[in-house]
């Protein structure tokens, strides 16, 4: 009955504790409201059948029927008890939403245009994903770096605005290992429909081997070691949520892209012109504000403590091994002059890095993915 | 409803009775022309202080914006076909979405119906010769036109990004030109409250003697309700509106977290008007739609009182649920239990108005036409619509609906199903009244049912879309919301095209059709005992009502 009323709703899977709850009163209050739109509709459709000034003509009339007014009251009175009735299972499970269970495991969470990023207790952190042990609360405390975001996960049905120059929190816990979306539910600016997410709920095990940092190398090797620097930077970059915001073909987004970057001479937002060396993209993974590209807005996070130094030489030769390839051109909007930033990329969200197998595209059917992603090796 | 003017008093003479403005010396009766014809020229039509006259120039200026933002929304729902870039890229989507919001809530959903509709029968209505305010009535249009530029200059001058709700930070930060439109809606909000204003004196000023409140029409009943709210709450819009304004250019800081403003508190501000906006909205459509209940079923109303009691407290409730817009935006628990159960309430008023107009068939003698078609579909839509209100009103359900699809098509079966099906009922019913002339019955129900067809399969996926989790304002989505985008694509060409047929067809009728006579429904509502279309001054003599608007048991007048 659940499954079926599930698919009839096309609502996405039930992944955490209160998702099923939440699910039986929507049934209820849908049902509810079908049954009542279609009573209105026949009764409606049936007085006017009944009552057509060629069956009842207007002189032939000898008196004006009436409803009795008790009955009304009835119907009045029913109905309001019903609303009620709702008002108080639903404000009952949204107390139960707010608040979060002792123990909890606490999550910080950044959002800004156009990510997420996240910081564990135990001192990492990571962009896009998060990482989060299944069976086990977890309490999100999130605030914004400039506008309103909106933390929403549809398998868990949880959603939380993410407000700036103050704290929201939010609480989930996940019911079985997989990767869902994050999707941003709060309009944000023009790439709002681009600030998505992951979260990854592993097994006990998994989320254990992922704190000691060896689950992404478990992950790596089963699919396939990198065969030289170039390939890991590719995953890396993959991972970290570089690509994202940086093409690999020429295609304007909200970064440069990487296409032909290397040793190419750049202009500067104060003028200067650089070239594009292993010190100036190393420098710009770790202060991205010192020395911005003309043309791009500074919102580059550091990622400063995020990368280790073999990460950031395997990105930068990642993007070495690009410098020969050619940018393809942009399209431009006429109906948006000055605005050079065109979304027509062919997947951020997919992973583009073909090493990447293991980690399926996300959808919203965790259940196709919860083998390679969450099981591990 | 007892008569106005029993019989047993002897017959009154036909002298002016109000004392505020005493008629003038008529001309000889049935002598006046029509208002279309008694003045000639476009300056007797924009400087016009006719109400009648003003209503169409308001029906003009609505209709357009209607055409617009309906373009808006056809340019949504094609770049919406497929899940990357189809017609145009991310920052002109968003400028599309909020110049089409802009344009439909506050330059044809606010001012449709009472502008029009409301100008023009009012009046009428009441047995005046005029609003209380004709001169403030024309500078009510003016104003919106004005209001209507500003709206217009930002459009051109790089368009606005923030969504028609101007949620701050984003809208102090970006680029785009918040303050154009922002002035704009600033304007059209003084027209609205000039609007209001007038009627409400109107209504306690003008009706004529013998004429008591619960004898009013409805249809004065729903707009006096309204034109409470457009008073009481439009101020609040501007000086929301007008800080965001300053913060966007000098950054005072009012709303600006960075300088220690509360981006919760404009929230809180935005949706005190917002909220009871959707009353605005949609209590005319109330009014609209118990006329056209009561004049083609032959019917009074099942309870007047019940109709009337509903209005207002629609009107006061409406006041007090706006925070069920932010239940995940940050505010307390408790509030959001507060909120959730005062809107529960705004559910029930809604209720006794359908339970109303239902019973009001029974017992009825009903011819079908246009009309009364849009009332059926209003019906199942305004119901399901209203439902779906309730459900998004549930706190724990909201979580998960919030910001998503649901919320668009709910409120869409609320503004589209109700208002826009309530404003094309009222242009099929009064249409006779205005132009004198009859439309083609047969094209009409043909685009009724192509607009209600087109409407439903618009809507009806994207509550399915909402409940897969798809956020509202999304320029790309996963592809597993593809098919869903398609449908409702698919099913807004039908309601442009249901749209264009009764554009085509109510100009012809406006010249090919047959006369009309004064009362071609039969209705017993005060307007329909006036000439069509009415003359200059309303009345050829002060009238004499014998019987109620909703006397079927009398004879007609």
């Amino acid at each position: 009955m659940n499954e079926l009323y599930r698919t009839l709703l096309n609502l996405p899977p039930q992944a955490s504790t209160v998702a099923r709850h939440i699910d039986y009163l929507h049934y209820v209050v849908i049902t509810t409201s079908v049954l009542g739109a279609v009573g209105v509709a026949v009764a409606t459709g049936w007085f006017l059948y009944r009552y057509r000034a060629s069956r009842v003509p207007e002189g032939a009339r000898s008196h004006i029927e009436h409803v009795p007014f008790s009955l009304e009251l009835v119907v009045v009175g029913g109905l309001l008890g019903m609303f009620l009735l709702f008002w108080l299972v639903g404000y009952r499970q949204f107390v139960h939403l707010r608040t979060p269970p002792q123990g909890a495991m606490d999550v910080y969470v950044v959002a800004k245009q156009w990510m997420w990023a996240f910081a564990y207790p135990d001192g990492s952190a990571s962009n896009r994903d998060l990482y989060v042990p299944v069976g086990r609360p977890v309490r999100l405390l999130m605030t914004s770096r400039d506008v309103i975001h909106s933390f929403w996960v549809p398998p868990f049905r949880v959603k939380q605005d993410v407000v700036p120059g103050r704290m929201t929190f939010t609480w989930f816990e996940a019911r079985t290992p997989g990767t869902y979306d994050i999707m941003c539910a709060e309009y944000c600016g023009p790439h709002h429909s681009r600030m998505r997410g992951r979260v990854i709920v592993l097994a006990p095990d998994d989320y254990a081997a992922w704190q000691e940092g060896q689950w992404q190398a478990a992950q790596a090797e089963a699919g396939g070691a990198p065969a030289n620097l170039a390939q890991l930077g590719e995953r890396v970059a993959a991972e970290r949520g570089c690509l994202r915001c940086h093409t690999v073909d020429g295609t304007p987004h909200l970064g440069p892209s990487w296409a032909g970057l290397y040793h190419a001479p750049i202009q500067l937002a104060d003028g200067r012109t650089v070239l594009v060396d292993d010190a100036y993209l190393t420098e710009s993974m770790m202060d991205p504000l010192a020395k911005v590209h003309r043309g791009y807005a500074p919102v580059m996070p550091s990622y400063l403590g995020l990368l280790s130094a073999a990460e950031t030489a395997a990105i930068v030769e990642y993007i070495h091994s690009l410098a020969g390839v050619v940018p393809v051109r942009a399209r431009q909007s006429p109906l948006a002059p000055g605005q050079n930033v065109n979304l027509t990329l062919p997947s951020v969200d997919a992973p583009r890095a073909p090493s990447l197998t293991p980690t399926p595209t996300p959808t919203q059917t965790p259940r196709q993915e919860a083998e390679p992603e969450g099981k591990g090796p | 409803m007892t008569d106005i003017v029993p019989p047993s008093e002897p017959p009154r003479p036909p002298v002016p009775r109000l004392p505020e403005e005493p008629l003038p010396t008529l001309p000889l009766p049935s002598s006046e022309p029509d208002f279309w014809r008694a003045d000639r020229g476009l300056r007797s039509w924009l400087l016009t202080s006719d109400h009648k006259r003003i209503g169409i120039l308001f029906l003009i200026g609505t209709s357009l914006s209607l055409v617009l933002g309906g373009v808006f929304a056809l340019l949504l729902r094609i770049e919406l076909l497929t899940p990357e870039r189809t017609i145009v890229d991310a920052s002109t989507y968003a400028r599309f979405f909020t110049h089409h919001g802009i344009i439909m809530v506050w330059m044809f959903m606010i001012p449709v119906i009472p502008g029009v509709f409301g100008n023009f029968f009012l009046p009428i209505m009441i047995g005046a010769k005029d609003v209380a305010f004709p001169r403030l009535n024309l500078a009510s249009f003016y104003v919106y036109v004005i209001g209507a530029v500003f709206t217009l200059v930002a459009l051109v001058a790089g368009g606005v990004d923030t969504g028609w709700t101007f949620y701050v930070p984003y809208s102090t930060t970006t680029v785009s030109s918040v303050g154009w439109v922002v002035c704009g809606v600033f304007i059209l909000g003084v027209s609205s409250i000039l609007s209001g204003l007038n009627f409400i004196v109107t209504v306690h000023t003008l009706r004529i003697r013998g004429l008591g409140w619960m004898q009013l029409p409805l249809f004065v009943w729903n707009i006096y309700a309204t034109a409470i709210i457009q008073v009481l709450a439009t101020p609040v819009l501007g000086l929301s509106l007008a800080l965001v304004g300053v913060d966007h250019v000098w950054h005072l800081g009012i709303f600006e977290p960075q300088y220690g403003g509360d981006p919760i508190l404009f929230q809180h501000l935005f949706w005190f008007y917002s909220h009871p906006a959707v009353y605005i909205m949609i209590l005319p459509a109330f009014g609209v739609i118990t006329e056209v209940v009561c004049s083609y079923s032959h019917n009074p109303p099942l309870s007047y009182k019940a109709l009337v009691a509903a209005s207002l407290g629609i009107a006061f409730v409406g006041f007090l649920t706006w925070g069920h817009h932010m239940f995940v935006a940050g505010m307390s628990t408790f509030d959001s239990g507060v909120f959730g159960a005062l809107s529960m309430f705004v559910a029930i008023f809604s209720a006794i108005k359908v339970f109303t107009w239902t019973a009001t068939l029974r017992g009825g003698s009903i011819w079908f036409s246009t009309p009364i078609f849009y009332f059926f579909g209003f019906m199942f839509l305004f119901v399901f619509g209203g439902m779906s209100g309730v459900a998004v009103a549930t706190s724990s359900l909201d979580v998960p609906w919030h910001d998503t699809y649901f919320v668009v098509a709910h409120f869409h079966f609320i503004m589209v199903g109700g208002t826009l099906t309530g404003f094309l009922a009222a242009l099929h019913y009064w249409f006779p009244k205005i132009t004198g002339r009859m439309y083609s019955e047969r094209w009409g129900l043909v685009s009724a049912m192509a607009v209600n067809l087109g409407f439903f399969f618009t809507f009806m996926p994207q509550f399915l879309l909402g409940n897969a989790g798809m956020p509202r304002r999304y320029y790309t989505y996963p592809p597993q919301y593809q098919w869903l985008n398609v449908l409702s694509t698919a099913g807004a060409s039908i309601l442009a095209i249901g749209l264009v047929i009764t554009v085509s067809y109510l100009a012809v009728a406006c010249w090919r059709g047959p006369r009309a006579g004064k009362n071609p429904w039969r209705s017993r509502c005060f307007e329909w005992r006036v000439p069509s279309p009415p003359p200059k001054h309303n009345f050829l003599e002060t009238p004499r009502w014998k019987s109620g608007a909703y006397d079927y048991h009398a004879a007609e007048e």
